[in-house]
């Protein structure tokens, strides 16, 4: 016997889904609930909110205080595990260009991270090329999505309030928290500055809608998992649910490889590596559907050459990696010297913040095109890693209890300056639209291959003078927004020279665009069913397909479009199109 | 063939499958042979990772001696709570410079070159010194603008000792209690309270009244 062998694993299944994150947790409850016999691979371990729990746990139960480490990149309190950089699996750069690319290896995906905001696109979200020249619309409209969306706020949850605005279509909400005190003081400057500050659009549960999840109990913890399911994630919402209909079987630690295809050019299942006893394996299935992350699944499709698909998969067009975008994000802080010595109470309230604005300017009067919305966050947190840092920075400028600026110091009355200033911070972050841009793309890098032999992505990113002078717009806002508060400016001030802080692309870890969807083959990956052009049971249904990003977060969409194209393959099973 | 034999097929030809099935269903105290014993989630690898930071030593006993001062005289026990070593502020800045090794020559460097400057003021190295050159000592560089520029360094060491003394404390039980905070704990979300409310005039608007998650209790 060979010391190399490739295992086939002992059962074919109707669907083989790659990733279990937003995109192929929502495939994988859609098809299982339809009866589909399912294989769903996860490249991480599992994972489940309930059992790894770091919820409700106080920062001396860990070492480092919740801080950062090379495995949990976010923190020692965060769900996700992984981060910018994972040990083996290393990605390039070229021409000197820069993309930091976020991976959490594990069952959910960076469902387990992400801040729960839950933005629907609106109306002008898939038109954009049609309103302002630039980028291309996408081949389907709010129209089409709108009835997804609904599906998905009442599956899920989804807090927020009634505005009737154009751009920024209404969820079926659950009803939203109160502001927060500092959220009260920037909802007063936002009306003095005419900038809407509405209760945000969270996927957290402020009541209960099954048996099966519990309502939050206001921790402010989403980011570190809920044990009682009172947000969403992948993991406890969707995969979960989906294993009880006992049509699915989870894979774990499952490294695809590549997709296998037959001399009919059909795909025929995938190939993995099992990371635990390091064995080549493939499973068989009558659909593929790849949601593995937008520049996973083309690095996927890039290294399943043929002598039929010489490009790569469903690399017809060469547009496999290409158009590859990332929200815009700057950030500004600062303290409202009238909470110093503020009173103490519980204003915990959810994972996040209670109000945020959405875009509400007209690019005609701006020298940008597209907008961004504000985040905002403050107040009385738990200290963790960090906290106190930088306290003679503060104290130099704002006199302690005692009337004294200290500028530093030692002992008893630095001891009573951090309990003072402590809550008086607060901060915003913009999170905008990119263009989507052809020369925006990650490639195979033609020399390098991760620990598992698996040729690893290059990337080639610039932002444009769109995007800096957007982040110099948000800049100015916020500047504004401090001020008008009350508040001063303590860090976030930036200039030409640094491109108004503007973050490097993949920091905002919205990253969508490699396998967009179109009516022209020439042009696109996909079509408006999330299905390849070139390989009919083919399916992509993470953020590759997003034609364009909009101000928003991208996850509400990719539940929506994976709903829409699980609905699609259940039929054209029905139908033995595919 | 169904799921419950497919898993086992998959346990006889890829054992990790399921016996990392098995691992991850354990209740969430993870535990390690001979190892530290943790209350939050860890992955294998965050075990091993910490067993290899918890079995190394960074500082001497010279060295633990003197931030053990430091952190006493930065924060020292007063009316409200306890100190910084009473918190056990010392241990965790050792812990945390073999975590952050970018903190290892700033403070290593540091805690040398106030010895050297003690040397040659009082000719005693800094934690031999009376409580009273120590303090002349700490004045001389707890304040940036005002610390002579020839002293500079011992200012950035300062800062540095600074900051992870009271981000240890205040992170710590004692710590978190003084600050106050009173979070952490699953509770309704009603709002500001009236008082404080009225303290900063402000209050909700009808809408935001109307709008808002209720509670029955």
């Amino acid at each position: 016997m060979p010391d190399f062998q490739i295992k086939k694993t002992p059962k074919d299944y109707d669907v083989c889904i790659v990733g279990s994150g937003a995109g192929g947790g929502m495939a994988a409850y859609v098809l299982a609930n339809a009866g589909i016999k399912v294989v769903l691979l996860e490249a991480g371990p599992l994972y489940d909110p309930a059992k790894n729990v770091t919820q409700m746990k106080w920062p001396w139960e860990s070492p480092r205080r919740g801080a950062s480490t090379p495995l949990r990149h976010f923190g020692d309190f965060d769900a996700a595990y992984g981060g910018w950089e994972l040990d083996g699996e290393p990605y390039t750069h070229k021409d000197g260009t820069k993309f930091d690319w976020f991976r959490s290896r594990m069952l959910g995906g960076r469902t387990n991270h992400w801040g729960r905001i839950s933005l629907r696109f609106g109306p002008k979200d898939f038109k954009r090329r049609s309103i302002d020249g630039l980028g291309d619309d996408w081949p389907i409209g709010y129209e089409d999505v709108a009835p997804y969306y609904d599906k998905i706020d009442q599956l899920i949850g989804i807090f927020g309030s009634k505005e009737n605005l154009p751009n920024d279509p209404d969820s079926i909400f659950l009803p939203p928290p109160k502001p927060r005190l500092h959220e009260l003081f920037i909802k007063e400057a936002g009306n003095k500055l005419s900038i809407p500050v509405i209760p945000s659009r969270l996927s957290i549960l402020t009541k209960p809608i099954n048996k099966e999840r519990g309502a939050c109990f206001f921790c402010a913890q989403c980011n570190r998992g809920c044990t009682v399911y009172g947000d969403f994630s992948s993991s406890s919402v969707l995969v979960n649910p989906a294993l009880k209909t006992g049509n699915v079987d989870v894979i774990p630690n499952a490294m695809v490889r590549e997709v296998n295809t037959n001399s009919e050019g059909k795909a025929t299942g995938v190939s993995f590596v099992n990371k635990d006893d390091k064995q080549e394996y493939t499973v068989n299935a009558k659909v593929v559907v790849l949601a593995a992350s937008a520049c996973e699944s083309a690095r996927l499709l890039l290294n399943s050459k043929s002598t039929q698909f010489p490009n790569g998969l469903a690399n017809s067009s060469g547009v496999v990696g290409k158009y590859l975008h990332d929200s815009t994000g700057a950030d500004m802080g600062g303290i409202l010297p009238k909470l110093v010595g503020r009173k103490r109470y519980n204003e915990d309230g959810v994972g996040g913040m209670h109000v945020y604005s959405p875009w509400w300017l007209e690019n005609k009067k701006l020298d940008f095109p597209r907008g961004y919305h504000i985040e905002y966050y403050g107040g009385m947190g738990m200290p963790g890693y960090g906290y106190g840092f930088g306290m003679h920075n503060t104290n130099s400028q704002y006199a302690g209890r005692d009337g004294q600026k200290r500028g530093g110091g030692y002992g008893a009355s630095l001891k009573d300056d951090y309990r003072y200033f402590y809550g008086a911070t607060f901060g915003m972050s913009g999170r905008g639209e990119s263009i989507a841009m052809e020369s925006n793309y990650c490639e195979i890098d033609p020399t390098t291959v991760d620990k598992y032999g698996i040729p690893v992505l290059r990337f080639h990113y610039k932002w444009t003078d769109h995007e800096v002078k957007q982040a110099k717009h948000m800049k100015e806002t916020f500047a504004e927004i401090i001020e008008t508060m009350g508040g001063v400016v303590t860090w976030g001030k930036a200039s030409a020279e640094n491109d108004y802080g503007l973050q490097a692309p993949g920091r905002i870890i919205h990253e969508v665009g490699t396998t967009r969807m179109g009516n022209d083959p020439k042009k696109s990956v996909v079509n408006k069913h999330n299905q390849a052009h070139d390989v009919d049971n083919l399916f992509i249904v993470d953020g590759g397909p997003f034609v364009s990003q909009a101000d928003k977060n991208p996850t509400w969409t990719i539940l929506a479009l994976s709903m829409r194209a699980s609905e699609y393959i259940i039929d054209e099973l029905k139908k033995q199109n595919i | 063939m169904d799921r419950r034999k497919y898993l086992k097929t998959l346990a006889v030809s890829s054992l990790g499958a399921t016996a990392l099935l098995q691992q991850s269903c354990e209740p969430a105290t993870e535990k390690t042979p001979e190892g530290p014993t943790f209350t939050i989630d860890r992955t294998p690898e965050e075990l091993a990772r910490e067993q290899k930071l918890l079995s190394e030593t960074f500082f001497d006993e010279h060295e633990m001696k003197t931030i053990r001062i430091l952190s006493d005289i930065i924060i020292p026990k007063d009316e409200v709570s306890g100190s910084a070593s009473e918190a056990k502020v010392p241990e965790f800045i050792a812990f945390i410079v073999k975590d952050m090794p970018r903190h290892q020559t700033p403070m290593r460097g540091g805690l040398k070159w106030l010895d050297i400057q003690c040397m040659k003021r009082f000719n005693a190295d800094f934690a031999s010194c009376t409580p009273t050159q120590q303090i002349e000592m700490v004045d001389e560089i707890a304040y940036p603008e005002k610390a002579k520029p020839e002293l500079q360094q011992g200012v950035a060491f300062f800062n540095l000792m600074r900051d992870l003394t009271a981000c240890g404390f205040f992170t710590s039980e004692i710590g978190i209690k003084d600050l106050g905070y009173v979070g952490n704990k699953p509770n309704q979300w009603d709002g500001v309270p009236q008082d404080v409310l009225d303290q900063y005039g402000v209050k909700y608007d009808e809408r935001t009244l109307a709008e808002s998650v209720k509670f029955d209790s």
